[in-house]
């Protein structure tokens, strides 16, 4: 029944969407808390740029952003981020594009967990003599970190989700893979099975580990 | 003790630590202190009374720059009181402050929040600081829950923890915002009872309660406030049998005959 199976590398395409996935999300959750600290900074012109960047970023379709790293980044600038072999030049520039992508709902996440912190906490830490940079890292992010492990776990899902989209510029991860099996094999709805049960395997775990984890972690007020 | 408590007030007769020159702020519409003049010796206790919205808080909140002014003076231990930054970051630590709803970092167990300002702010080595973290605790009467998160801890119990956690700074001077107002009633006097205790170990504190019986015996000084303004100020004993002012004799009628 699954003979159709045989010729193609199926663990390997979705082990580069999980490559994709992982780097995406380290990357998103770096300049996604870099942006949520520049949101709730006291400098102005950090603050517009905050604002300006999650709003712009947020409204625009994935594949139109992820086309735009292949098309505007590497063949009209020239911007290759130190690839030499095409496939290293589209993963890397898809995981650019994921992170930029991504990294605009990480950072409203974390705002939102930065307003479940009380104001208090903050002043306390000022009048201990803090600085802001440390007010934030010390004391307000490691908490808002811990409010927000379930909307973060969304944040995962859909990214988890998303990497499909750099099948549009020839990323070998497991969309691609199924695009090519459904043109070669007469076996529609059972390809397609394959590939969301596949997917549900990454996600799934996910939710349930990290719900797990958000518990866990939670402060107790 | 009598040697120490005059070389106390020999000092303070000459050393002002924290002054207030004209100090004017507005929320909106709202002219919530106007031109106020403060003057705090070093080891004074000044407790701050008033009714509500008359602007204590906010006066106490001032003086470490939580609030910002909008015109007239504050200097600290003869330092202008400095622009946010560095300098202001270095200020605060000097200035203890002890808030009405404790703002313990929730996130960090009873000890980290003592430690946290010592190793961070000051720079202290992690064994050192929690040594002194853990004497502080004792001090207040804490020590057993040096391992708990303060939302394990009774109210009073946290109220305790956040005033070691400013002692740990070794401030010059410890601003305590309505420290009680927040507490079940049976808690109130372990957190006045430490006090009492630094008052008597020669701590400038400046208080702002409602506690009548806190600013008869350890207050130097009581400053009334209403209406943004500081009506009178007088020593307990004159304030509370023979206040001078109509606004001060209303506000006593009020709350001291029950």
């Amino acid at each position: 029944m699954f003979d159709f199976l045989e010729g193609y590398d199926l663990l390997g395409a979705f082990w580069v969407t999980v490559q994709l996935t992982l780097l995406s999300a380290a990357g998103s959750l770096v300049w996604g808390t870099v942006l949520a600290a520049m949101r709730v900074g006291p400098v102005p012109l950090m603050r517009g740029f905050g604002t300006a960047y999650v709003n712009f970023v947020r409204n625009i379709p994935l594949t139109v952003i992820i086309l735009f790293t292949s098309l505007g980044l590497f063949q009209a600038l020239s911007i290759s981020l130190g690839g030499q072999r095409f496939e290293t030049i589209n993963f890397r520039l898809a995981v650019l594009g994921l992170v930029a992508y991504t990294a605009a709902f990480v950072c409203e996440a974390i705002r939102s967990g930065i307003n479940t912190v009380p104001v208090g906490q903050a002043e306390a830490a000022r009048a201990l003599g803090l600085n802001f940079t440390q007010v934030l890292t010390l004391v307000v992010l490691p908490q808002a970190f811990r409010a927000v492990v379930g909307p973060l776990t969304n944040v995962l899902i859909a990214l988890t989700k998303n990497t499909t989209v750099a099948a549009a510029i020839g990323v070998a991860e497991a969309a691609l893979l199924m695009k090519e099996m459904i043109e070669n094999e007469a076996q529609l709805l059972l390809i397609s099975a394959v590939f969301a049960f596949g997917f549900v395997c990454l996600t799934l775990p996910t939710g349930l580990i990290l719900g797990w984890v958000g518990k866990k972690v939670a402060v107790k007020r | 003790m009598t040697e120490v408590s005059m070389a106390k007030e020999e000092v303070a007769s000459t050393d002002d630590l924290v002054v207030l020159k004209s100090v004017n702020k507005h929320f909106g519409a709202l002219h919530v202190l106007q031109d106020i003049e403060l003057t705090i010796a070093r080891g004074e206790v000044v407790v701050v009374i008033g009714p509500s919205g008359s602007g204590k808080s906010t006066l106490c909140r001032t003086i470490n720059r939580l609030e910002t002014i909008d015109s007239g003076t504050i200097t600290i231990d003869g330092k202008p009181l400095p622009q946010e930054g560095k300098e202001l970051a270095r200020l605060r630590a000097d200035v203890g402050m002890v808030f009405q709803s404790f703002n313990l970092f929730a996130h960090k167990t009873v000890l980290e929040n003592v430690i946290l300002g010592q190793v961070k702010v000051r720079r202290a080595d992690k064994q050192k600081a929690e040594q002194r973290a853990r004497e502080l605790l004792d001090r207040v009467g804490v020590g057993a829950q040096a391992d708990k998160y303060p939302a394990q801890l009774s109210g009073g119990q946290q109220q305790r923890v956040a005033i070691a956690r400013a002692l740990a700074m070794d401030p010059k001077v410890m601003l305590f915002d309505e420290p009680t107002s927040a507490l079940d009633p049976e808690m109130i006097n372990e957190v006045l009872e430490v006090m009492q205790q630094l008052a008597r170990d020669g701590m400038t504190m400046v208080v702002v309660t409602h506690e009548m019986g806190f600013a008869r015996s350890a207050a130097n000084r009581v400053v009334f406030m209403a209406d943004g303004r500081i009506v009178e100020e007088a020593a307990p004993d004159q304030f509370f049998s023979n206040p001078r002012s109509d606004r001060a004799r209303d506000f006593l009628s009020k709350i001291l005959h029950h």
